[in-house]
């Protein structure tokens, strides 16, 4: 510890005001504060203790949180790759595909990202925002594993310019980062984001009789055919196997799509990580969860058309549900900062996910722009909250 | 008799260094001071002696000219020894050097059966006089009270429930007369019921629960069940126009004695707390003295912070700083000028925190476990990020990160709109302790109720 502590001391007259680095001193403390909780102390008035907490404790809460759902997407990555080319593979070895194919990825999206951020940073001479430390993780766990690199840093870098420092840096975005990030991928480069994008097979070919479309893809298709949707799945990709997209695999996770998003377990233990902390609001997830839930089984009593026949449950597992759910929903400064607000939010993201799923096939995820148009709702559903609240203060001086 | 009012939002916040319930012996501190900086408020202070004087308990030492009645007086009697100013020759102390034995100025002394047959302006002329007036303070601001204004009621909190308080069933104690006195006088001052908040939590003091000619409320809860202004909004809340005087218990007493012994009396029992205190408990001295006495060989070794009251609403003094006005309460802390490696994440229970974030355990230890807590900042500043925690410690209808949000944006029909007239600084130190991103929540408060103020 010694030894990193001297270092910094050292270099430190480098980087403060006069020094050679001068414009770098955001830069450094990044580093510093990532080693040593910095040494200031509570000014002479007011709270004269603080709580142990801190963004950045905050920040990795939620990383952790994500930690399950990366390491499983990973694995499946390379698990999907086999399954689709035939091999035979063992467990390290679909391991070690999933690597190889992630890895760039994540680390593209943290090298946009945080080169933006340290520019704005060194700009407005602050240190860097833990915020991006989660959004960096979730942009790569929101993209099919085919995506070209050059894409991922194009999206991050449109994500946190436009998404987030024009409005002020965070805090201060009205839109979730990643989400921006993977809506900006999905009108703009829609062929490399939709379609047979979502198995990796690098130069091998697939099996006959293999189609790399998600579930909700085939929902979507079998709705408009007509077909019912749990026989369209149960008769997609039998050459692998009988039940390949039955309900255990799709919650699971053991089915093709984005990196992080096929398992509703995975995210499940995330959700139980964010709420058991603290960190993610449990009236977000429950909201989505339910208001989707509900919604589905009104369609169902409906059933006008296929898919508004499938089973409500299979909404909760298929496409990017949970994921979205849990961890976009949840990003404190894009939601709703009231707690009855939070419900409303919650339910509304719920609802919408499942009508744009059902009604719109253009758009066969809906849970992605469901947060999004919420995102920008939300400081009207707090309006109406917080005027209930000046409401009740007027009335009470009136008695 | 009374009602109660249960309170679920909050939180305490328990440290070690708890006073005991002892008296301890000690010399009296040689030199006593009047900080005119204890009194918000004051903002054109006038000096009324100059070095060298000699005076007695009661003697006027100050007044404020926007508000020439009021005089803050001294709390001993002895010579004036300095007259402290700093920037822009701004007032900081009046420095007195005790006599041995402490002589009052005399003022007019009535039987118990008379305090309650005083004319309203002998009350207040008396009180404004001898001292005890700056005691009272108004709400909304939370500024000393201004004598020709009528507030539609008075609040009297009986219970301090921040971190370390002392226990004022023990400095009170044999003063319920006094207590009693003071009620009636102050009863003179409202056309509204003068309002007494009593501590539910455990057995509740006999010194309040008897008294007559007041409302009596009981609170039951965490944290801050105790704040006056908590206890206002459950009771009878502040809107715009309305004006409510509050005054501490200690206060009560003083006025009580003022009339009953006609004599400004400012001497207090102060709780020495604080995890650095080598042997925490009770000392009797007077308002205003210097606490070098109460610390010789009784500070752990190492940097310390003493604080003038608790470790939420205090203020950093000198190892021979003075107790202020309002304060029956010194706390020493270690200071934390440390840089603890990898501190942000390491998990651990010795931490205090509001929070479950990953690592932060000691919510593990029960609410027995006693915390030591440096003054560490334990963390960075950072924009507003996590949100619904400051109206997890907020036991009120308020929504704190809206209203701090106005006030930074200078919003006055916001500000007043969500409630700033409700709020002084002690009523959100619990906000600014479990802020993620570190924000002096406290400080901002008040910079919106001077915007307000002086609009």
């Amino acid at each position: 510890m010694k030894f990193i502590k001297n270092i910094f001391d050292k270099n430190k007259p480098l980087f403060e005001k006069g020094g050679k680095f001068e414009k770098l001193m955001p830069l450094f403390e990044t580093f510093e504060t990532l080693f040593f909780v910095p040494s200031v102390v509570t000014p002479s008035k007011g709270v004269q203790i603080k709580d142990a907490v801190d963004l950045k404790r905050m920040m990795m809460t939620v990383i952790i949180a994500m930690t399950p759902c990366l390491v499983f997407g990973i694995w499946n990555v390379g698990y999907q790759h086999a399954l689709a080319t035939g091999e035979t593979m063992t467990f390290v070895q679909q391991l070690w595909i999933g690597i190889v194919v992630t890895l760039p990825i994540i680390v593209v999206s943290y090298a946009a990202g945080l080169t933006v951020e340290f520019i704005f940073g060194i700009k407005k001479g602050h240190s860097l925002n833990e915020g991006f430390l989660v959004s960096g993780m979730l942009i790569p766990l929101v993209v099919p594993p085919t995506i070209p690199l050059w894409q991922v840093a194009l999206a991050t870098v449109f994500a946190v310019l436009i998404g987030k420092e024009v409005f002020g840096g965070t805090g201060m975005n009205i839109l979730n980062v990643a989400l921006t990030a993977r809506a900006f991928l999905y009108f703009a480069y829609p062929s490399q984001i939709s379609g047979d994008v979502w198995t990796y097979l690098g130069d091998k070919t697939p099996i006959d009789g293999f189609t790399g479309g998600t579930s909700l893809a085939i929902a979507n298709e079998a709705s408009v055919s007509g077909a019912n949707v749990l026989e369209s799945l149960a008769s997609t990709n039998t050459v692998i196997s009988a039940d390949f997209f039955s309900f255990s695999n799709l919650f699971f996770g053991f089915i093709p799509g984005s990196i992080g998003e096929t398992s509703a377990l995975m995210a499940l233990i995330g959700a139980v990580i964010l709420v058991i902390t603290g960190v993610g609001s449990w009236k977000i997830i429950a909201g989505v969860f339910g208001g989707a839930y509900l919604t589905a089984v009104l369609f169902n009593i409906i059933g006008a058309n296929e898919y508004m026949l499938m089973p409500a449950y299979y909404h909760l597992v298929i496409g990017g549900m949970a994921f979205g759910a849990v961890f976009m929903a949840t990003d404190p400064v894009t939601a709703a900062q009231t707690e009855k607000g939070k419900w409303i939010y919650g339910i509304l993201i719920g609802i919408l996910t499942v009508i744009i799923r059902v009604f719109n096939p253009a758009y066969p995820e809906g849970i992605m722009l469901a947060i999004l148009l919420m995102n920008v709702f939300a400081p009207l559903i707090d309006f109406y909250i917080v005027k209930a609240n000046k409401q009740r203060r007027i009335q009470r001086a009136t008695v | 008799m009374s009602h109660t009012i249960k309170l679920k939002k909050g939180f305490d916040i328990n440290l070690a260094g708890k006073a005991e319930k002892k008296i301890a012996e000690c010399d009296q501190p040689e030199t006593f001071a009047l900080k005119p900086t204890d009194f918000l408020g004051i903002e054109r202070p006038k000096v009324m002696v100059s070095e060298g004087d000699t005076v007695k308990a009661g003697t006027p030492l100050l007044f404020c000219k926007m508000m020439e009645d009021v005089k803050y007086c001294a709390p001993v009697s002895g010579e004036i020894v300095e007259i402290k100013r700093g920037e822009k020759r701004k007032l900081l102390e009046i420095k007195i050097l005790a006599d041995k034995e402490v002589v009052s100025e005399e003022f007019k002394k009535f039987s118990v059966s008379d305090v309650t047959k005083v004319e309203k302006q002998e009350v207040i002329n008396l009180m404004l006089q001898s001292g005890v007036w700056p005691n009272i303070i108004q709400r909304p601001y939370g500024i000393v009270a201004n004598p020709q204004e009528t507030p539609k009621s008075i609040f009297i909190s009986t219970f301090d429930s921040h971190p370390l308080s002392p226990d004022y069933d023990f400095t009170l104690n044999g003063e319920e007369n006094y207590f009693q006195a003071g009620v009636d006088v102050l009863k003179k001052l409202t056309p509204g019921s003068v309002n007494l908040g009593l501590n539910g939590n455990g057995e509740m003091s006999p010194i309040f629960t008897h008294i007559k000619n007041a409302e009596l409320h009981k609170f039951i809860g965490k944290h801050p069940a105790g704040n006056v202004g908590v206890q206002i909004h459950h009771i009878d809340p502040i809107a715009k126009g309305d004006l409510i005087w509050t005054i501490g218990p200690y206060g009560v007493v003083q006025i009580g004695k003022l009339f009953l012994e006609g004599k400004y009396d400012a001497s207090k029992i102060i709780a020495l707390t604080g995890s650095e205190v080598k042997t925490p408990q009770y000392y009797k001295t007077y308002t205003g003295a210097c606490i070098n006495k109460f610390i010789e060989h009784n500070v752990n070794d190492g940097e310390v912070r003493f604080i003038s009251g608790n470790v939420l609403t205090g203020e950093k003094i000198k190892s021979n700083g003075y107790i202020g006005f309002y304060d029956q309460q010194v706390t020493v802390i270690p200071e934390g000028k440390n840089s603890e490696f990898l501190g942000w994440i390491l998990p651990t229970t010795q931490k205090l925190s509001f929070h479950k974030a990953f690592g932060l355990l000691s919510f593990l230890n029960g609410k027995d476990k006693e915390y030591v807590i440096d003054t560490n900042l334990k963390g960075e500043h950072r924009a507003f990020v996590q949100t619904g925690v400051f109206e997890k410690v907020t036991p009120m209808d308020v929504l704190p990160t809206y209203l701090i949000k106005a006030i930074m944006a200078e919003d006055y029909d916001e500000m007043e709109a969500l409630g700033i007239y409700e709020l002084i600084e002690e009523d959100i130190a619990l906000c600014e302790f479990v802020d993620v991103s570190k924000h002096d929540l406290q400080k901002i408060l008040r910079n919106g109720l001077e915007l307000i103020k002086n609009s």
